[in-house]
């Protein structure tokens, strides 16, 4: 018996690969994910960045990621225990970890952060984000015309500015359609939960909207609306396998150029740091081909992404009335400018609901 | 031939102190064959888990960190415990003590308040996990009420709560929406036992919890009271004690404990309230009572335990790519061989050869 047990003990080790190749002169590049990485959705795309990174620079550098660590006690520890694994350059790809990466940052002034969507930096800092709101535009414009209710419903995660801006764009963009469209929005309060995001589309649709937006990560609201019989809008991924008839199009989030650009300034010793916050022009998101729709919409569409990036047409363009009819002052010459964007707390006019905390 | 488990006269003593020993064993040997599996090495990967975490001072401190809360909830669960009371909600009253803590830090916040403010932030939340947990405690007593089930839902009200105080009036002004208070102030900070570590005062606090915990149950009547409450109820009435009033007071400590550990992991490594401040640790803490059998000392060796593999498998998933939901197969496999082991103490294994005829004598 005893000698089996060692036999099997011995053909365990042998099974297990000693692949410990030294990779002591690899820049080793770190990544703390919110979710899972099979959340198909916002990690899943900050993978896809991450693999196409190594796929660039996979001779020079090692990547190593931590998953499914939540926005608590134990992300400055996760941020750390990368720190300490030798990690040089380190991305922090949500928002909710800015303060946690921040306190790390100030220990370990010789390493490098990245994080997404926040708007604290130090010198050893940078944040990096997307103009997500022109894709918004978009979207209200095909919603508003795919519309036949003239309800959207729309599925919020936090009433933080990136996701009221989103809003705002997406009810600018589709009165210029429809004046009277109706918005409905359920908040959430959660970035991945794909049980509270199916129970809101499935809400939202009992209310009247027949285009279901989200703000959320998982294809939870695409299948609903699929099962239902109506349209949505993909959210970060391509979500079409969710809803073949049902996806009109999804905001991609295209990460891989803006990692393999850090990185290599890593590499090359021009890492500084910089707040980042790039739009369609900028590659640092896409639009998924726009299906589910007729011709005419569809080159509406086209039309619309193409001035937005050659800058002929801005969302947020004045003059823009707040919820309380008054003007919102314009302080970017004719739109409102970065500031105000970024900042974003206030509902535009026609947006039949209470911000939160208002 | 058969496998039977056998009652025994009495249980076993021996069995009793090496069950969880072997419980160890045998999760260890089944993470073994599971990391083959997985194609990784079982040695580094153990190495990664086990002893890595354990040989420097950052990890060390880490360790502790992790444990401060398990090992304070747990201490006041294992005294509900052996009462025979079943206070599954300390995750509602360490919510809840943090969300009392927090009100005097919000409140004093940018003021020239001094060092008082922390010292009755622990208090306030103390307080408060224990009201807290009283509601369930009085419900059983004078009604009847479950209170597996009472306290277990008041968890989700305490969750709702402290989303609706970080999302709408304590919501920091300059965190452009995003639900969280602003950062407390340095006097509503535990304060840390190394510069520039992590390691906090809490974790002082919690040891001397435990050795409190120790005293009561091993020294005072009090304690002996809880002990015979929970063994033997009949024999506890013929003595004179109070059920009623045990279930009452040890539902207020473990309130209190588990209200103080709120506060300390707000105060403390988080530094301000927000929602999701807790990764379940009311829960974890009641396996970290049972692994540690409902012993003050016990207890502070599975919560350290515990902690460890919390630690050790982020630095497998760093080191060795591990996918952090082994650690979670791993948690979960080890409370299911301290459970099953422990039927070991009642019960022994035993042959059977049914349908042999025993033949004696000459052959």
């Amino acid at each position: 018996m005893r000698k089996s047990l060692l036999a099997l003990a011995a053909g365990l080790l042998l099974a297990g690969n000693v692949s410990a190749a030294s990779a002591a002169d690899k820049l080793k590049v770190g990544f703390i994910y919110l979710g899972p990485i099979g959340d198909l959705g916002w990690t899943y795309q900050h993978d896809l960045a991450r693999q196409a990174l190594v796929k660039e620079l996979g001779e020079k550098i090692e990547t190593t990621y931590l998953e499914n660590v939540p926005e608590g006690p134990d992300a400055e520890r996760s941020i750390e225990q990368l720190v300490r694994a030798g990690n040089k350059l380190i991305f922090t790809t949500s928002f909710g970890y800015m303060d946690p990466t921040q306190k790390v940052a100030k220990k370990y002034p010789n390493v490098h952060f990245e994080h997404a969507t926040g708007y604290k930096r130090n010198p050893n800092m940078s944040t990096y984000s997307a103009k997500w709101y022109q894709g918004r535009y978009i979207q209200g414009l095909i919603a508003a015309k795919m519309s036949k209710s003239g309800v959207l419903g729309y599925i919020g995660s936090f009433p933080i500015p990136e996701v009221v801006s989103g809003i705002n764009a997406t009810m600018l963009a589709a009165q210029t359609i429809n004046p009277n469209i109706k918005v409905k929005i359920i908040w959430a309060n959660t970035w991945f939960d794909p049980g509270k995001e199916a129970d809101a589309a499935k809400a939202l649709i009992d209310q009247g909207a027949d285009v279901i937006m989200q703000h959320t990560d998982s294809p939870a609201a695409m299948q609903i609306a699929s099962e239902r019989g109506k349209l949505a809008f993909g959210q970060d991924s391509e979500m079409i396998k969710f809803g073949p008839k049902t996806q009109l199009t999804s905001i991609l989030d295209t990460w891989g150029p803006y990692y393999i650009e850090r990185v290599k300034a890593e590499l090359a010793g021009t890492w500084k740091s910089e707040d980042t916050w790039g739009g369609l022009d900028s590659h640092m998101f896409a639009m998924a081909p726009y299906t589910n729709m007729p011709d005419d919409v569809k080159k509406m569409a086209e039309d619309a992404q193409a001035a937005i990036t050659a800058g002929k047409l801005h969302p947020f363009k004045c003059p823009i009335v707040g919820q309380d009819g008054k003007p919102v002052e314009c302080k970017g010459g004719d739109h409102l400018d970065d500031g105000q964007i970024l900042g974003m707390n206030f509902y535009v006019k026609g947006i039949d609901d209470k911000l939160p905390g208002k | 031939m058969q496998l039977v488990l056998e009652k025994r006269a009495e249980r076993s003593g021996t069995i009793a102190l090496v069950s969880p020993l072997i419980a160890i064993g045998l999760t260890i040997l089944t993470m073994v064959i599971l990391f083959a599996i997985l194609g990784k090495n079982p040695l580094l990967a153990l190495h990664a888990y086990f002893i890595a975490p354990l040989t420097d001072g950052y990890s060390l401190q880490e360790i502790a960190v992790k444990a401060t809360p398990l090992v304070m909830i747990a201490i006041g669960l294992s005294l509900c415990y052996l009462a025979n009371a079943w206070n599954i909600g300390a995750e509602g009253q360490f919510l809840i003590g943090a969300v009392a803590g927090s009100w005097i830090a919000v409140k004093t916040q940018g003021t020239d308040a001094g060092a008082w403010v922390l010292p009755a932030m622990l208090v306030l939340a103390a307080a408060a996990g224990a009201l807290y947990a009283l509601i369930p405690a009085i419900c059983k007593v004078k009604f009847g009420a479950s209170e597996i089930l009472t306290s277990l839902m008041l968890v989700y009200v305490a969750d709702l709560f402290l989303d609706y105080l970080v999302r709408g009036p304590w919501r920091d002004p300059h965190g452009f929406n995003f639900p969280t208070t602003a950062e407390f102030d340095p006097v509503a900070t535990v304060p840390l036992l190394i510069e520039g570590g992590r390691l906090h005062l809490g974790s002082i606090i919690a040891l001397l919890v435990v050795a409190a915990a120790a005293i009561l149950l091993g020294r005072t009547i009090k304690g002996f009271e809880i002990r015979v409450v929970g063994a033997a109820p009949r024999a506890a009435r013929f003595g004179g004690f109070n059920a009623n009033q045990l279930i009452i007071l040890t539902f207020a400590v473990s309130g209190a404990l588990a209200g103080l550990a709120g506060i300390i992991e707000v105060a403390g490594p988080i530094g301000h309230l927000q929602p999701g401040i807790s990764p379940g640790y009311g829960f974890t803490a009641i396996i970290v009572a049972f692994l540690g059998r409902l012993n003050p000392f016990g207890i502070l060796i599975a919560g350290l335990f515990l902690a460890l593999t919390f630690i050790g498998g982020e630095q497998a998933q760093i080191a060795m790519k591990i996918p952090l939901d082994v650690t979670k197969v791993f948690q979960g496999i080890l409370l299911f061989y301290v459970l099953a082991c422990d039927s070991l103490i009642l019960y022994r294994f035993k042959l059977v050869f049914p349908n042999r005829q025993v033949t004696r004598g000459a052959g």
